[in-house]
């Protein structure tokens, strides 16, 4: 089976900085794959990369089997979407949601937009109501159910999910993430989520990657990672540190 | 750990109101506690009044804004009677504040070392070759490598795990009796969090501090301080010490622990807080 996103050896040089240093990945079909690391640690960057938002100095990255080039097409963007960390800055100030969701449809020309809309905000549990607010009379939950409105609404087959929750309340983080697992399972959906949350990686994803200055620490499975089967130290200190804080006297 | 026998802050039916076009808004709506030599904890999700709590025993709340209590006093002092030249007297020097993200709470084009003396010479008189001893002594109690080196740094050229030790030093250097510490590791990573927390807790326990550590994150709340005090809407739904979080009886306290993804309990999906009306009530 080809692999839904395949990244090899990628570099990625700003300046003179090397924020990646030849990290591969290999995430297969409706699988949910999880990029953790402290910040500074790349993953980030590459979830930009692979949605072309940060250039590749040298390596290669194959998205459903297709190598990508430098520029994508509309077609990669059909394929794929991402969902970005900050609610309050990936949305338009001054477009209402419905305005925000035509706009994708508009670009791909897609002729049936009213029914679209309505399904994808139905989708995300907003319902109709929502349609001709704007953003900022939106809570941060709600904007960031917009913006997975807005990354669904294409019909995607693979999701970049950079940080979706970490500017949520717990109990808004919660509901976000029970959508977001729902809506993979009913779409059979390829996930790509970065967190620097251990908890939340190892609740979404069945495999994942640590990092840390650009690059690979080491891949294990979520199961590994719940039973504490760890190579690196780094990656120890990590589970540790979400243990919470322990008084050492 | 004993609650500290005197007590150093007394709050009784604290309210905050905001005027605004659409009317009055409530931030604050009647939190009582009162804090000895000891770690207490506020939590709270965005818009439950923890911060405007804090800000408002460390009088820092906006001109606009209304504030009433029947007691909100400080070793005997009355916060609300007393006159700005006086709060600003106590203000850093008996009281301090830790703001959440060291990149907008200190000042981007002073030094980390002109910033620490500035404030132990507002509220001491010491010489200028004292004042800078003592802050590198103060750079190195929060375990800064090359004090030297970072006292001559201006903010945007240290971490941000660097510069909360810096801002929790400035704040320590006058010796303050009760430190606010609002949010002050959630700009962090986890594993500098920890450390900044080590320090902080080595810190207040070896001075005798009493500390208000707000935060939205409950569980770390809870590894951290001695009492807990949950806020929602505005009022405090539940008090309670730490090492008894596991008995929380109000469900708002209990959901917000439940609706946390947990590192090996597997629950698809997680539980989500239903909101009940009368919680705000």
């Amino acid at each position: 089976m080809t692999s839904a996103i395949a990244v090899d050896r990628l570099e990625v040089i700003f300046d003179r900085f090397r924020a990646l240093k030849g990290v591969s990945l290999d995430v297969q079909p409706g699988e949910s794959f999880g990029l953790v690391g402290e910040s500074g640690s790349g993953k980030s960057t590459l979830l930009r990369a692979i949605a072309g938002l940060a250039p590749a100095a040298s390596g290669s990255i194959a998205v459903n089997g297709k190598t990508l080039g430098s520029r994508r097409d509309k077609a990669f963007y059909r394929e794929v979407q991402m969902v970005f960390q900050d609610p309050y800055g990936s949305l338009h100030p001054r477009q209402t949601v419905d305005r925000l969701l035509q706009e994708p449809l508009a670009i791909h020309g897609f002729a049936d937009g009213e029914k679209r809309i309505q399904r994808a905000l139905d989708e995300v549990g907003l319902g109709n109501g929502f349609r001709f607010r704007y953003s900022h009379q939106l809570s941060g939950g709600q904007r960031q159910r917009v913006a997975i409105a807005r990354a669904l609404i294409l019909e995607p087959s693979i999701l970049l999910l950079d940080e979706p929750t970490s500017a949520l309340d717990a109990s808004v983080q919660a509901e976000v993430l029970n959508l977001l697992e729902e809506v993979r399972r009913r779409r059979k959906l390829t996930f790509l989520m970065v967190s620097h949350d251990l908890a939340i990686i190892t609740h979404m994803c069945e495999r994942l990657m640590v990092m840390q200055s650009g690059e690979a620490v080491e891949n294990l499975a979520a199961a590994d990672l719940v039973e504490r089967r760890v190579a690196k130290d780094y990656t120890r200190n990590l589970l540790r540190a979400s243990d919470g804080f322990v008084r050492t006297a | 750990m004993s609650t500290g026998t005197k007590t150093l802050l007394d709050v009784d039916d604290l309210r905050v109101t905001f005027p605004t076009r659409t009317g009055l808004i409530e931030a604050v709506r009647g939190v009582s506690f009162s804090l000895g030599r000891e770690r207490l904890g506020i939590v709270g999700e965005s818009g439950s009044g923890k911060s405007q709590t804090g800000r408002a025993i460390m009088g820092l709340t906006p001109p606009q804004a209304r504030i009433s209590a029947n007691k909100l006093t400080f070793d005997g002092i009355d916060l609300l009677s007393v006159s700005s030249r006086e709060r600003r007297a106590l203000r850093g020097k008996r009281i301090a504040m830790i703001l959440q993200d060291p990149k907008y709470s200190l000042d981007p084009v002073m030094s980390i070392g002109r910033q620490i003396v500035e404030t132990l010479r507002t509220h001491e008189k010491v010489g200028k070759a004292e004042a800078r001893d003592r802050a590198l002594a103060m750079l190195e109690a929060v375990q800064i490598r090359d004090p030297s080196r970072v006292f001559n740094l201006h903010p945007h050229e240290v971490s941000g795990g660097m510069g909360q030790r810096a801002m929790i030093a400035m704040m320590l250097i006058a010796g303050p009796e009760m430190m606010i510490a609002d949010e002050p590791t959630s700009a962090l990573d986890v594993t500098v969090q920890l450390d900044v927390l080590g320090i902080l807790d080595r810190l207040v326990s070896e001075r005798g501090m009493g500390l208000i550590f707000i935060s939205h994150d409950l569980r770390l709340v809870s590894s951290f301080c001695d009492r807990v005090i949950v806020m929602y809407a505005g009022k405090v739904v539940e008090q309670l010490n730490a090492s008894e979080l596991g008995q929380a009886q109000h469900p708002y306290t209990r959901g917000l622990l439940n609706c946390m993804p947990k590192i090996g309990a597997d629950r698809h999906p997680l539980p989500v807080l239903d909101r009940k009306p009368e919680w705000a009530a």
